[in-house]
């Protein structure tokens, strides 16, 4: 690794802390970035020469802290008290003020909350919390989600408006809120982790510029954790991501999609299936199941099958009917018509999935398709694979679906 | 303290209400809130309109004013009523926008005042 690769990688570890940090005393998310930008500039310069700090995320913190001190003087920017109180405490030598409200938390999880607030636009959630929390740079992530740079740069400058204008506070929410507000901030986290799981299954070239999705989710999945290691919803969100990720490998065979039943179980990554198991075991005994915990529990017992064949479908039903209580959505309802027809049988299972309906839908047509042609329904069961071909809107997904339909 | 604008829209879809029994818990729903709103110090001014069909137009933008019946734009929606208040931050006028919206049964929108 060169040497400036090196700062760059501390650099994007430690960027969220900085970041959150400089917003916290200044009070405003540009001041806090342009500093960070500059003390990373400071590092790459020092570090090659004088050698790594022996605590680089300090050194940088401090080095930002001081560059946007400076830079406010310079400017004589002093209208806004939280920046003038910061100056005051630093000038004085005193230690940083603490934050008017809230028990003290990490400055990180603060800006988390105002990242996926609810004030603004989904998009612009996920595109503030891959810039702020994860590191990630504003070409980076227009390339992970195809659009153009100045289109991510705009929707950004939009966001951080808003934030500042409206006031959107760097707080923790209050207890009454805070469910529903956690809720929001994983939904942004498994929403970049599916963005880069399905578009793995593309054959666009910047397949694997995407699929690094899935990783920076499972990064802000940790620090979560981290963050708010008491919050049974954290952790089974984490548990479905390294379950769902430690899948991946044995997804694909020579570019082409592999189905669960058919993966090679032994390409799996084992590792990632421990983690997954050990935080799922530490849900069930919290004991306070909800809609994260239940996916990680299905994806637990299928990890868990040495074969397909092995898979306990009587606990995925089960699961599965456990999901449906608290997240009653026909998605979750297809699901649970398939974990069904393997416990009694594909007629069982079909009368369930009839009346969803979800025509718009790839996965209802293919699991209505496989149902049919296990029922020896062959003409419907190719209907069917058909209508799931033209509902997907991917190449991999729709090669796997025609193979299907050609077998029968 | 910062102030914003709880602006109550109506869709001019939406049927409004008219059995009195309604209305009249309508009207005092929303005077508990402007109530608490004033306890707790966060009450700037409020008030509801008139119809749309109540409004004039004028446009003094060139050498001479121009009165006009109506409002300036032609749309179904207009706004029925608002309130202006204090609060620290946007979660605390959140907070009052839905007690505001569940008293008044519409829909309330939340802006920021400009920094004075």
């Amino acid at each position: 690794m060169t040497a400036q690769a090196q700062v760059e990688g501390v650099f994007r570890e430690e960027y969220a802390r900085i970041v959150a940090s400089l917003v916290r005393r200044f009070g405003d998310i540009d001041i806090a970035e342009e500093a960070a930008a500059e003390a990373l500039l400071r590092a790459l310069e020092k570090w090659p020469v004088d050698g790594t700090p022996p605590n680089p995320g300090g050194w940088l913190t401090t080095t930002a802290g001081n560059l946007a001190i400076d830079r406010l003087r310079r400017e004589g920017r002093r209208g806004d008290k939280h920046r003038q109180a910061a100056m005051e405490a630093e000038r004085r030598g005193a230690p940083e003020p603490t934050p008017p409200t809230g028990p003290v938390t990490d400055d990180r999880l603060r800006l988390v909350f105002t990242c996926c607030h609810p004030a603004l636009a989904t998009e612009a959630r996920v595109a503030l919390t891959l810039r702020l929390i994860a590191g990630l740079t504003v070409p980076e992530i227009a390339r992970a989600f195809l659009v153009p740079e100045t289109t991510l740069a705009q929707r950004l400058t939009r966001a951080k408006k808003k934030i500042k204008d409206a006031k959107i506070p760097y707080r923790v929410p209050e207890t009454a809120d805070l469910p529903t507000r956690r809720t929001a901030v994983l939904a942004v986290v498994f929403l970049v982790f599916n963005e880069g799981y399905v578009a793995s299954a593309t054959e666009e070239g910047d397949a694997p510029i995407r699929a690094d999705l899935c990783a920076e989710a499972i990064r802000l999945g940790r620090l979560l954790r981290e963050l708010m290691p008491q919050d049974p919803e954290v952790a089974g969100l984490l548990a479905l991501m390294l379950l769902t990720e430690a899948r991946r490998s044995a997804r694909f065979v020579d570019d082409a999609l592999v189905s669960l039943d058919d993966q090679d179980r032994t390409a799996w990554d084992r590792a990632l299936i421990a983690e997954g198991h050990a935080l799922v075991r530490e849900c069930l005994a919290r004991n306070q199941p909800g809609h994260y915990q239940l996916m990680a529990a299905i994806n637990a017992v299928h990890t868990d099958a040495a074969t397909a064949d092995a898979t306990d479908w009587g606990q995925v039903a089960t699961l599965y009917n456990q999901l449906y209580a608290v997240s009653p959505t026909p998605v979750v309802a297809l699901n649970r018509s398939i974990a069904i027809a393997e416990l009694d049988g594909p007629a069982v299972g079909l009368a369930l999935l009839e009346p969803l309906q979800l025509t718009g839908y790839q996965p209802w047509h293919a699991a209505r398709a496989d149902l049919l042609r296990r029922l020896e329904r062959f003409d419907e069961a190719r209907a069917a694979y058909d209508a799931a071909i033209e509902a997907s809107g991917n190449l991999a997904e729709r090669a796997w679906l025609a193979e299907r339909r050609d077998r029968l | 303290m910062s102030q914003y604008l709880l602006s109550v829209h109506h869709d001019g879809v939406t049927e409004m209400p008219t059995d009195e029994a309604v209305i009249a818990q309508m009207y005092a729903d929303v005077e508990r809130f402007n109530e608490k709103l004033r306890a707790e110090g966060a009450w700037v001014f409020a008030g509801g309109l008139y119809p749309i069909e109540s409004s004039t137009t004028v446009d003094a933008t060139g050498a001479e004013a121009v009165v006009t019946d109506g409002p300036f734009a032609e749309t179904k929606e207009y706004l029925g009523g608002f309130w202006v208040i204090e609060a620290a931050d946007l979660d605390a006028a959140l907070t009052w926008a839905k007690e505001g919206s569940a008293a008044c049964q519409g829909k309330v929108e939340v802006r920021p005042f400009q920094d004075a």
